[in-house]
């Protein structure tokens, strides 16, 4: 009976929390949030940036004799289905993912914003052209044109990198062109064009500063995509060389020993993929929150 | 000379909103224009000032029709105009401070060296203290940031003033004092004006000569607004 009590109190607690402490509360957890998201992010990149030139992996090695052992002490995450070290091959693999996911976002950025801000300067007609092709490249699912892409190149870094690049880029061109057409009619373009400045000035002194915030963002909340998309392609075996460690290619080899009762080489990478993502967009969330604080939308994931 | 001969101008070419006005203003003359609101006086203010390219008609300046618009006219015919918006808020540029807004044409015409004697200079014959000058346009009363934007209409001193409504959510003080200004500087300069407005008292004490809308040949029967 007072363990019912208590748990009715408890709930009825728990429900009043999301009204009553919304104003304080939500501050200290936005607070906590972001903490913990740059302390995993400060941590990942550290991990990535120094264990693998200490401790370089032989993507050939094989101890056939070890292999599927359970986490221990040797092998903190244990072993695959052929011996190898997953805790190691998983840091070399984030390491591939993190790569190709911030260079893909930058370069898609810059392809968003380039198509974005050509769309919204020129206007009429060919705005109309250009984002009809946006369209056009947005009506094809990602992962069937990314496929399509990396098909038509040797397995690699790169072609994974073009093919992230070239299927992202649209919804940047999108925000870019929409801001750029919210800011053309504003009269301080007007006051900077009387005072003489040249349309390459009122594009870099004026324009350019008011849009990049939106791009950054955009860029920021691409990086868990590519990610994603990387090892989606990798998991298909389509992304790098089979024998390179890639978190998507771990999962997909782990499949067969997951039948076996073997756990951990699918939880790993897995975990992999999801901490690093996540920490990234709750970083990201926090920047819109705090730049565009009327759109409480959902993590773009 | 500035002459608007006959000018079409609007945002959809069906329905102009400025339909066949002519308008003079001859040198150093400071002319009133009165008008209802919504009945297209801003957009022929744009047209004086180039930056809005009629349907039809000509702009004639000191005795060359201007042919090119907004960003292609030549720069020189550009910046012959000091123009000054209805709102202050939305004619600064929201990251530069008031300094830099004020300097922001001597640095696009390439005249760095002049800005801080001219930026001083300004800010003394606008009112605005040096505190004021390291804000940025949210930090700042609407008031202060129209003189800002008056010092800047001045800073390259423009032969032709372009006051769009200078002082309509202004108050009385704030009014009087940036008409003060503009006049000084007419009489050291001899710089024409075209102001436009609907306060008529203001404009008749202001102006050597005020016309009305409707008195222009403009047809105001379907007003829209801008």
């Amino acid at each position: 009976m007072a363990d019912a009590g208590n748990s009715l109190e408890t709930y009825g607690g728990w429900r009043d929390a999301p009204g009553a402490g919304r104003a304080a509360g939500s501050r200290t957890g936005r607070a906590l949030r972001v903490w913990v998201c740059a302390g995993l992010l400060v941590l990942i990149v550290l991990a990535v940036l120094v264990v693998p030139p200490l401790l370089p992996l032989d993507q050939q090695a094989v101890d056939l004799a070890a292999k599927l052992q359970p986490p221990s002490p040797a092998h903190p995450f244990g072993t695959d289905e052929v011996g190898r070290d997953l805790l190691l091959r998983c840091v070399h693999g984030l390491r591939v993912s993190l790569l190709v996911g911030v260079v893909a976002a930058l370069a898609a950025t810059v392809l968003g914003t380039a198509v974005g801000a050509l769309a919204g300067a020129l206007g009429g007609w060919s705005d109309r052209a250009v984002m009809r092709l946006v369209d056009l490249f947005s009506s094809v699912p990602h992962l069937l044109l990314g496929i399509f892409i990396v098909a038509m190149f040797r397995p690699g870094v790169w072609p994974v990198i073009v093919s992230v690049a070239l299927t992202h880029w649209l919804s940047t061109a999108r925000i870019v062109r929409a801001e750029l057409l919210s800011l053309r009619s504003r009269p301080y373009l007007d006051a900077a064009l009387t005072g003489g400045a040249s349309r390459r000035r009122v594009a870099v002194r004026h324009l350019l500063p008011a849009v990049l915030p939106q791009a950054g963002l955009a860029a920021v909340l691409m990086v868990p995509h590519a990610i994603w998309h990387e090892s989606a392609l990798s998991f298909l075996g389509l992304g790098l060389p089979a024998h390179e460690a890639s978190l998507g290619s771990m999962a997909n080899a782990a499949r067969g020993s997951l039948l076996a009762g073997a756990w951990w080489p699918t939880l790993f990478p897995g975990l992999f993929i999801i901490v690093p993502t996540l920490a990234v967009a709750g970083l990201a969330g926090a920047w819109r929150e705090r730049t565009n604080p009327r759109r409480r939308s959902e993590l773009m994931l | 000379m500035l002459e608007l001969c006959d000018i079409t101008a609007g945002y959809d070419r069906r329905t102009p909103v400025v339909r066949g006005i002519s308008l003079t203003v001859a040198p150093g003359e400071a002319v009133g224009l009165l008008g209802p609101s919504g009945c297209g006086k801003s957009t022929l203010a744009r047209v004086a000032a180039l930056l809005h390219r009629p349907d039809a008609g000509t702009v004639i300046l000191d005795g060359e029709p201007a042919r090119r618009w907004r960003h292609r006219a030549p720069r020189d015919l550009r910046t012959a105009f000091g123009v000054l918006f209805q709102q202050p808020r939305l004619s600064a540029d929201p990251r530069l401070r008031l300094a830099e807004l004020i300097a922001e044409p001597l640095r696009a015409t390439g005249r760095r060296r002049e800005i801080p004697a001219r930026v001083g200079e300004l800010a003394d014959r606008v009112g605005l203290g040096p505190e004021l000058l390291a804000r940025r346009p949210h930090e700042v009363s609407d008031g202060q940031l129209q003189r800002a934007c008056l010092a800047r209409a001045l800073v390259l001193r423009p032969p032709w003033l372009i006051c769009d409504e200078m002082t309509a959510m202004l108050d009385a003080s704030t009014t009087a004092a940036l008409v003060a200004v503009v006049e000084s500087y007419r009489r050291e300069s001899g710089a024409g004006l075209l102001a436009v407005g609907h306060d008529r008292t203001l404009l008749t004490r202001w102006c050597d000569r005020t016309v009305r809308w409707a008195e222009l040949g403009g047809s105001a029967e379907r007003p829209r607004t801008r």
